[in-house]
């Protein structure tokens, strides 16, 4: 199938590419099948999800687990059910990126990251019932904490466990 | 919008599969229990709504965008370490 896409020209997709999202994604219900184009840049956190039906939305997209490390979804039965997920490693995980006109005040929706099946290429983008996550992370932000985290940590993490408060 | 009037654990039933319970008033305040199948997903409207308005936020954004400009002042930006200094010790 060739696609004609606003951002990527047109691309050619196979069929086993396709993602099907059952109920669309909120705001785009009618949305049901997606693909993910890669990003050039080799080791980048960042894809596309590009909507294959109309009005052929795209979406940047990024690894949660590299703006928090600790980032943590449990998923229901429903929700193993309804993507017939036998296997964590079956799942991938990313997060929808809003980039503003101001490109470094990105920020990342860490509430309904979007859950893929791999295997079956079943998808869906969750909301989670958390104070945890917001819809708005800045991700310059969300890395520097991390960065200022990693170089205070450094200590704790080696030598035996003390805890010092 | 059909208007029904309820009072404290009396319930709805929508479908002969959901259920709508009050289970509570307190002031302008009402608890409301909901038994549904399990693909019936339910979600507090405002939250639905804001993520709706951010996935048609992040939609209309010029996604073609060079991003790796935007990291490239992080260290954490390329994941991988040329070096290959990896290890913080």
């Amino acid at each position: 199938m060739i696609l004609k896409t606003r951002f990527f020209g047109e691309l050619e997709i196979e069929d086993d590419a396709v993602i099907h999202f059952k109920h669309g994604i909120p705001g785009f219900e009618n949305v049901k099948r997606f693909v993910l184009i890669d990003s050039d840049e080799e080791g980048s956190p960042f894809k596309w999800m590009q909507g294959v039906d109309e009005p052929k939305p795209a979406f940047v997209i990024v690894d949660p687990f590299v703006i928090r490390k600790d980032y943590e979804i449990k998923l229901d039965n429903e929700v193993l059910d309804e993507l017939e997920i036998k296997s964590p490693t079956d799942v991938s995980v990313f997060c929808i990126v809003v980039v503003p006109e101001d490109i470094s005040k990105m920020t990342v929706n860490l509430q309904a990251p979007v859950i893929i099946n791999c295997v079956n290429r079943k998808g869906r983008q969750l909301i989670l019932d958390t104070d945890k996550y917001g819809v708005r992370h800045y991700i310059l932000d969300e890395l520097q904490r991390q960065e200022d985290k990693a170089d205070a940590g450094a200590d704790e993490e080696k030598g035996p466990v003390h805890n010092h408060k | 919008m059909l208007v029904l009037t309820r009072k404290k654990d009396q319930s709805i039933i929508i479908n002969e599969n959901i259920e709508i319970t009050v289970l509570d008033i307190q002031g302008d305040q009402v608890r409301i229990g909901i038994d549904a199948p399990r693909e019936v997903s339910i979600h507090r409207k405002e939250v639905f709504v804001q993520i709706s308005e951010e996935n048609r936020k992040a939609a209309s954004a010029n996604v073609k965008v060079d991003l790796k400009e935007v990291l490239k002042n992080s260290r954490l930006a390329g994941l991988k370490k040329e070096d290959g200094s990896q290890d913080p010790k």
